[in-house]
């Protein structure tokens, strides 16, 4: 018997760096994922994207290793299997919705899964419909809004019923009325994610913990530090006041 | 983004199998870009104006889409009665033109009006994505299916992206004229915009391993033949082979 479960995935004594820069942006750098809903913040340059990129195999770190369940992921193999259950959103939807209808393109995960054409479009249909997207079905995927594009690209992601999310700035670009829609589609997902995001309201709605990335190094994030914050009122319809 | 004005409207050619209509299509283009003779010309005419009936398309655009094609043939009516040789006849009283000349301009009007409202009413009456799938159930290589849905789905964001680029220029003061500094810019734009592509396109590529992709494309629309689709197409194909036959009876006579 195991008593002790491995984390979902772990990058263990991570060195990257981009070509023709000097300074690796992570030396030995160590990271995992639970099951639990996280965020990541850090400046710009930071690497939280590439975290998520050497997490998914799509970069190879110099040295260091991605284990996933508590076994090392050697070759693409290994990351393909890695692939099947942990989904990540990318910052510009119209990188991740490439088939010409959206049930297509929810349907092109669950396809390469083996599904058939028959269960793939009933996992596609469920899932559209779970986030509020039914009558998206035959709509051609590039006449989408940005917000729409961005609603539809993580169904994509869910239909392969992932076990862990990677989310990367998913509120950029996105109005008040999808990105409310966004944190409670999050919340009443029974399931585990990472996200990064600026966004420090959307993290406190969305997540348990957040964790900062700066210098190649992760750092947990005090829950409820003070900070200071400017703020604006919609229309300016909603009075209220501020207490000492 | 690319409109495709006649595939959101509904009639019997619209809901019917793509593979059926670009078999139909590429044989009447074949058999009447082949012909010699008027009468397929004509037959192949009558069947491309029942097709577009049948379709229900817009006739105003469709009316459009002639002209279009009409212009290139205005400049066969202009230079081979002129240039054609042959039998000569007199014209408006002060000069010859050659009679071949004009017959063959004729023949290749009807024939390229007869093409052109063929595929009007057959292709255009399909998406381009189920006509990608088609092509590749009917046998076309996957890559060069691929290219087609890829180029369908991805040139209007590379539109997108060159138009940024050149708003950012104009923006900036920049007003082309006919000087070195203008063919340098748009030379910049140009590459700017492939090397955006290109990015894009590893981004994409990333996004369709993350989802397993292995190299495979798997359809959602496994289609199936209705008895009236088999019908209709079997009514056509017959006048396709009738036309087909004839010109090479005369051809042998």
């Amino acid at each position: 018997m195991m008593e002790y479960e491995a984390p979902l995935v772990e990058v263990q004594n991570v060195t990257f760096s981009y070509q023709g820069r000097k300074h690796p942006i992570f030396e030995e750098m160590n990271f995992s994922l639970e099951r639990e809903k996280i965020g990541l913040i850090g400046p710009n340059g930071s690497g939280k994207t590439t975290l998520f990129h050497i997490i998914m195999g799509l970069l190879v770190p110099r040295k260091g290793a991605v284990l996933f369940k508590g076994n090392t992921v050697h070759d693409e193999k290994g990351f393909q299997e890695l692939r099947k259950s942990i989904g990540l959103l990318f910052q510009d939807a119209d990188d991740q919705l490439f088939s010409p209808t959206v049930l297509e393109d929810v349907a092109f995960g669950p396809l390469n899964l083996g599904f058939s054409p028959e269960e793939a479009r009933e996992i596609s249909r469920q899932t559209l419909s779970n986030l509020g997207l039914s009558n998206f079905e035959p709509r051609i995927t590039h006449n989408l809004s940005g917000g729409e594009k961005k609603l539809v690209s993580l169904a994509t992601i869910l239909a392969m019923k992932p076990e862990l999310l990677l989310l990367d700035e998913p509120t950029n670009n996105l109005d008040q009325e999808t990105r409310f829609r966004l944190i409670d589609i999050l919340n009443n997902l029974d399931l585990s994610y990472a996200i990064i995001s600026h966004d420090w309201d959307f993290l406190e709605k969305t997540t348990r913990e957040v964790y900062a990335i700066e210098k190649g190094a992760v750092t947990q994030c005090e829950r409820a530090c003070l900070h200071e914050h400017h703020h604006a009122h919609l229309y300016g319809d909603h009075p209220h006041h501020h207490e000492d | 983004m690319i409109p495709e004005y006649f595939s959101y409207t509904d009639s019997f050619l619209h809901r019917a199998d793509p593979r059926l209509k670009i078999v139909a299509a590429v044989s009447i283009t074949v058999v009447i870009a082949m012909s010699r003779s008027y009468i397929t010309g004509l037959c192949g005419l009558v069947l491309s104006f029942f097709l577009v009936g049948f379709a229900r398309l817009d006739i105003g655009v469709v009316a459009r889409r002639l002209l279009a094609v009409n212009i290139f043939t205005a400049f066969l009516w202009l230079t081979l009665p002129l240039t054609y040789g042959g039998e000569t006849m007199e014209f408006l009283g002060f000069m010859t033109i050659s009679r071949e000349g004009v017959a063959v301009a004729a023949l290749i009007t009807l024939k390229a009006n007869c093409i052109v409202l063929a595929f009007l009413a057959l292709m255009s009456t399909s998406p381009v994505s189920s006509l990608g799938h088609a092509l590749g159930q009917l046998g076309l290589p996957e890559k060069l299916c691929l290219l087609l849905l890829f180029s369908y789905r991805y040139i209007a964001v590379i539109s997108q992206e060159f138009q940024r680029l050149s708003r950012a220029a104009r923006i900036r003061g920049f007003t082309p004229k006919t000087n070195v500094h203008t063919y340098r810019t748009y030379a910049y734009l140009f590459a700017m915009t492939l090397v955006n592509s290109w990015n894009r396109s590893h981004r994409v590529q990333q996004a369709m391993m993350l989802r397993c992709f292995n190299g495979r494309f798997y359809t959602l629309h496994p289609e199936r033949l209705t008895a009236v689709e088999c019908v209709v197409f079997g009514v056509i194909m017959t006048g396709v082979f009738i036309m087909a036959f004839w010109e090479f009876w005369k051809l042998q006579g």
